[in-house]
């Protein structure tokens, strides 16, 4: 739909063969068996003065299947918000391959949403101005984009707070606005940086069922970046491990865990599994 | 709210009472000659009987100060964008500002007044000068503390430099400028003050100094409170637009 998506940048020469394999292939029939994200030994090391190179991404390898929410579960400090932001297109990644939709991602593009830990709100808008901060930025403030906004604040349940400045918010309540501007201009990845890890345990359950629940309406492909086993079990279609700096992926965890899911499941012998192999793989259990 | 600004209000009232009886009964008790030390109420006739020249006088300095902090901030604030943004313009002005933050105003305001005259313009120059400073600073700081955040924000959403500085940094940047304001404004008045001592044919200032010439300490004394009386206002001035222009700095606060 959205041609503009595949803006080819120059790059390295094998880095062209492998695009135009892979353009061909989504010209072609569409196959279902054509990733939408597709990240191919991403190597991340950055130089430090006087030292040897800081490894932060060994080599991460996988593909990311539309409407998939996957969660790069890890230790902090691990890259997995490193090798977020180079999907992202924040940072250069040092080596490998990163395609979104079969083009190198080398900067941000405006078909990504990002959240990231911190709600990150203006103090100086209102509510509904800082969920329309990007309709401002990409020129497209119109009166369909504040309608959208208005409905999105009603779907995370902020109806009446328009008007009010993030300052008379609580955290949960800043991070479901943060949630909506990542949303307005309908990415078609959302890219999810520890978005409840400063929120309490109760709001952080309901934040979760709030993600599934505009995923389902939305059919954005989620990349979500946690430390928590559990949030990375309930929320997921697959659950990345990552290991300890230099990150390689240590298991990679598909949930067959039937969507909508309710607070239920967590009690349930498959979740408790689930979790416990994501331990081993982390090396917290054996 | 309206009883904390009460009571944000009477504090500073009834210890400024309490200051003026004391000094009344000082003065009376003691039999201290009013040239040395008039006390409040010698004052307040002294300020009465005189309001027509106070007044008149107040003009002058009012206009030096209100323009020279208007040109500080006129020109400050642009610089300070400049000199935030740009490493070269930085190495090459900061320094330079800081040198000649150093040398004393006093100092300089008479050679100000041999290039720019008796008149208003020499003291409106001054008045600049001080207050140019703190203006460049917090302005500065403010431009350099934008939340991370926020940048990575908009660089996710690829917007401009222009966008970048227009809806992030200088919005983020306003608490630091007004910080800068209050200070500044503060400052014209003793920049337009000391160009009035230095050399002057009108003003509070030069008031304050004929009085106590002619050992009208009451009448100097009383030129004194209306110069603070007139920094106070422009204090509020700045405080009162800050709350205009900043609402959001109020809401929070509940």
């Amino acid at each position: 739909m959205r041609l503009d998506f595949c803006r080819i940048r120059p790059s390295s020469l094998d880095r062209k063969l492998k695009i135009n394999t892979d353009a061909q292939i989504a010209t072609q029939g569409r196959a279902a068996s054509v990733p939408f994200g597709h990240f191919k030994d991403v190597h991340q090391s950055f130089n430090r003065p006087g030292q040897a190179p800081l490894v932060a991404i060994e080599k991460i390898t996988f593909d990311l299947k539309a409407g998939h929410l996957v969660t790069l579960l890890g230790p902090s400090g691990c890259g997995k918000t490193t090798f977020l932001k180079i999907v992202g297109g924040l940072i250069p990644a040092s080596g490998g391959t990163i395609q979104i939709n079969g083009c190198d991602v080398a900067e941000p593009h405006p078909d990504f949403g990002v959240v990231f830990q911190q709600a990150n709100l203006m103090p100086w808008r209102s509510i509904l101005d800082n969920v329309l901060f990007p309709m401002e930025i990409l020129r497209r403030l119109d009166a369909a984009a504040k309608l959208r906004a208005k409905e999105l604040l009603t779907l995370v349940g902020l109806e009446g707070f328009e008007h009010a400045y993030p300052s008379q918010l609580s955290g949960g309540m800043q991070q479901r606005a943060a949630l909506c501007r990542a949303l307005i201009h309908k990415p078609r990845l959302l890219l999810m940086d520890e978005p409840f890890g400063a929120l309490d345990e109760l709001t952080r359950m309901e934040m979760q069922d709030l993600l599934l629940d505009i995923r389902d309406k939305t059919g954005a492909t989620v990349l979500f970046v946690t430390h928590s086993i559990s949030e990375a079990v309930y929320i997921s279609d697959i659950v990345a491990v990552f290991s300890k700096r230099p990150a390689v992926i240590a298991d990679y965890i598909e949930v067959n865990l039937a969507y909508p899911r309710s607070a239920e499941i967590r009690y349930s012998a498959k979740f408790t599994s689930l979790e416990h192999r994501a331990s081993r793989a982390l090396g917290i259990t054996r | 709210m309206t009883f904390r600004n009460l009571r944000s209000a009477v504090y500073p009232l009834v210890g400024i009472a309490i200051i003026l009886v004391v000094w009344q009964l000082y003065t009376q008790i003691l039999g201290i000659n009013r040239i040395v030390l008039p006390s409040p109420v010698d004052i307040l006739r002294a300020s009465i009987s005189n309001w027509e020249v106070l007044l008149r006088e107040s003009w002058p300095t009012f206009l030096e100060s209100v323009l020279g902090f208007a040109l500080a901030v006129a020109i400050g604030i642009p610089f300070a964008v400049c000199v935030a943004n740009s490493r070269v313009l930085n190495l090459t002005l900061y320094p330079i500002l800081i040198a000649t933050q150093s040398i004393p105003k006093v100092a300089v305001a008479p050679i100000i007044l041999v290039w720019f005259g008796l008149g208003m313009q020499s003291k409106l120059v001054i008045a600049f000068l001080v207050a140019f400073f703190p203006i460049v600073v917090d302005t500065a700081a403010g431009m350099r503390a934008t939340p991370v955040g926020l940048l990575e924000l908009a660089r996710s959403l690829r917007a401009s430099p222009l966008q970048v500085f227009l809806k992030v940094q200088f919005p983020a940047a306003l608490p630091f400028i007004f910080a800068g304001a209050k200070v500044a404004v503060t400052l014209a008045v003793i920049g337009a003050v000391i160009g009035e001592f230095i050399g002057s044919v009108g003003g509070l200032g030069n008031l304050l100094l004929t009085a106590n010439s002619q050992l009208d300490s009451p009448l100097a004394w009383a030129a004194l409170v209306w110069l603070s009386g007139l920094g106070i206002l422009l204090f509020v001035a700045v405080v009162i637009t800050e709350r205009v222009v900043m609402p959001w700095s109020e809401a929070g606060h509940h």
